[in-house]
């Protein structure tokens, strides 16, 4: 079976953003990146799957720049086989559509029987690229899956939605996966995981290369600009009286002031 | 412009949220003749008539045994089927679990633009920009879909209040459409243990964080929930330490919430913290640490331990409350 796993370059979370001067980028310079958080879930559980098989191969794959690499790479140091890279270069401004066509693209040429990815990208936000390649692909989806388990092509899946809810799916492969936080703990990468992962077989592929049509990046979704969130007025803290007081002074000011209790 | 609302329900009952996109649209398409909704279920075209005075003159209802349960292969061709009837501009919804299941799926169908998330939301033409929280909250986007044919859109709950336009005759208008191929079958949808409202949804939070020192201490923060009918949240410190299931975790890598008050107990308000909670309208912190970087975002703190200060909290509301 080969499972394809779907990765992004995101900033640490403790990343503090900070915005070019004009407000048309964020800032690069000072970035920390890291394999986006639910990214990780996706390559466990993908490394899972081969193992339970017994067979199989795990390609690590992902749409960005060069710095993109020793992200892939990292995934092959926690035991994916391959890796595959398909270049954004001149296309940074690409959308998720745009993304999702290409990596359709490149998941058909891998002929891969499943496709596991992050329920979302930490960055932004936006829950798109792995729900939309599955609809490219003609194949269904399950996004924020919490539960995996495959039994021959069909997989029997549970999906976190609102209120604790869940919901039951059995899928029948080929499919795309989202993962969630709970679906997994992600393994670390042992040293000599690390030490041979750098040998593995590495691709760098523009979209062309692959069969993609470059001219389905044009971007139909655009960002024009950012801005910093507005500035919370400073607070009323208390500190330093006897608790009963404080916590009455909270009290009245929840009452009377925000009108909210 | 054209607007087709996607009105949510779950077990026949319309989703409040869904007041919030039919307010947003009807402001959007300006006179009800250009706005229909669009609700797919089982058993639900009585729900129609709730919709009346709420903007659109149509309601595409897609009426079948298949839509009983969420399955995105049932609902993404009953919403296309509404669509081709439609001819809408925008699709607008809500960023909910459903709508971000939905719609980008839809988006690739149609070859539309998307814009996911939006707390503001202006037409252009037949395009709308609007601005979109990213990185958890820590900047926002200005994005536009100006120049598409077709453009998609979710809105955040709990941003645009609800109001009712008081047009639109909501005339019921069923749409068709094959139930899928199988490939996706939704066997079942289980009942969360909770009835409070999610963290998503919820209008009041009181949050744990590594202070609470371990799970059965969290009842301090229960009995103060149900006291005011808040939701209990947890950071990812909490959550890591298996104080709190990931399910309450708040933060970047946990849920973004958006209520109208968050208690942070023992919360030291880590960046990532922050992003997901800094929306919050009102932000009460309660730290032993004077120089916990929450106090910065609060609109009112207390200096003290939290064992010490919400059972008396919980004491006060329920003076207040009673």
């Amino acid at each position: 079976m080969k499972i394809l796993v779907l990765i992004k370059q995101t900033p640490d979370t403790e990343t503090k953003i900070r915005l070019t001067a004009d407000g048309r980028n964020i800032e690069q310079g000072d970035v920390k990146y890291i394999i986006n958080p639910y990214d990780e879930f996706a390559i466990e559980e993908a490394l899972k799957l081969k193992e339970k098989l017994g067979t199989g191969e795990v390609v690590i794959a992902s749409f960005g720049g060069d710095s993109s690499k020793e992200l892939i790479i990292k995934g092959l140091a926690m035991g994916g086989d391959r890796g595959l890279l398909v270049s954004n270069a001149g296309l940074e401004g690409a959308d998720s559509l745009g993304i999702a066509k290409v990596l359709a693209t490149a998941i058909n040429a891998e002929k891969a029987d499943i496709v596991f990815c992050g329920k979302q990208a930490i960055d932004d936000d936006n829950m798109h690229v792995g729900t939309m390649a599955a609809e490219i692909l003609g194949w269904p989806h399950v996004n924020v899956v919490t539960k995996f388990e495959l039994n021959g092509t069909t997989a029997r899946i549970e999906r976190e939605v609102e209120g604790g809810q869940v919901e039951v799916y059995d899928v029948t492969l080929p499919a795309v996966f989202g993962a969630h936080k709970s679906l997994n703990t992600p393994r670390y990468a042992s040293l000599p995981g690390i030490m041979k992962a750098k040998k593995k077989p590495f691709d760098i592929k523009s979209p062309a290369d692959i069969g993609a049509d470059p001219s389905v990046l044009k971007p139909k979704s655009l960002i024009k600009g950012y801005k910093y969130p507005p500035e919370k007025p400073k607070g009323k803290i208390f500190a330093g009286e006897p608790v009963e007081a404080m916590v009455e002074k909270v009290v009245k000011l929840l009452r009377d002031e925000a009108k909210i209790i | 412009m054209k607007v087709l609302v996607f009105i949510e329900q779950r077990d026949g009952k319309i989703k409040s949220s869904a007041h919030e996109a039919l307010t947003v649209g009807a402001k959007l398409a300006g006179n009800a003749s250009s706005m229909a909704a669009v609700i797919v279920g089982n058993n639900v075209s009585g729900l129609t008539s709730q919709l009346a005075g709420w903007g659109a003159d149509t309601v595409f209802v897609s009426d079948a045994p298949q839509n009983a349960l969420y399955n995105v292969q049932n609902y993404a061709s009953s919403v296309e089927a509404a669509i081709k009837a439609f001819s809408p501009d925008l699709i607008l919804g809500v960023a909910s679990p459903m709508g971000r299941d939905l719609f980008p799926r839809l988006a690739a169908r149609l070859d539309g633009a998307i814009l996911t998330d939006l707390t503001a939301i202006e037409g252009h033409g037949t395009g709308i920009s609007g601005t979109k929280p990213m990185f958890s909250g820590k900047c926002l986007a200005e994005v536009s879909t100006e120049g598409a044919k077709l453009s998609f859109a979710t809105i955040r709950q709990n941003v645009f209040a609800a109001q009712k336009p008081g047009h639109g005759n909501a005339t019921a208008s069923a749409v068709t459409a094959a139930a899928g191929d199988g490939r996706i079958k939704t066997i079942e949808i289980r009942k969360g243990k909770s009835a409070k409202p999610d963290l998503t949804e919820a209008s009041l939070i009181i949050s744990g964080g590594r202070a609470m020192a371990n799970s059965d201490n969290f009842k301090v923060l229960n009995e103060c929930a149900d006291v005011i009918g808040a939701t209990v949240g947890a950071s990812r410190a909490a959550v890591d330490s298996g104080y709190a299931t990931h399910d309450m975790q708040v933060g970047q890598t946990g849920k973004t919430v958006n209520p109208n008050l968050y208690i942070a107990c023992g919360i030291s308000g880590s960046i990532q913290h922050m992003a997901g909670m800094r929306t919050s309208k009102v932000i009460v912190a309660v730290n032993t640490d004077k120089d916990a970087p929450i106090f910065g975002v609060a609109s009112y703190g207390i200096v003290a331990d939290l064992f010490q200060v919400v059972p008396l909290m919980t004491q006060r509301f329920k003076d207040l409350l009673k």
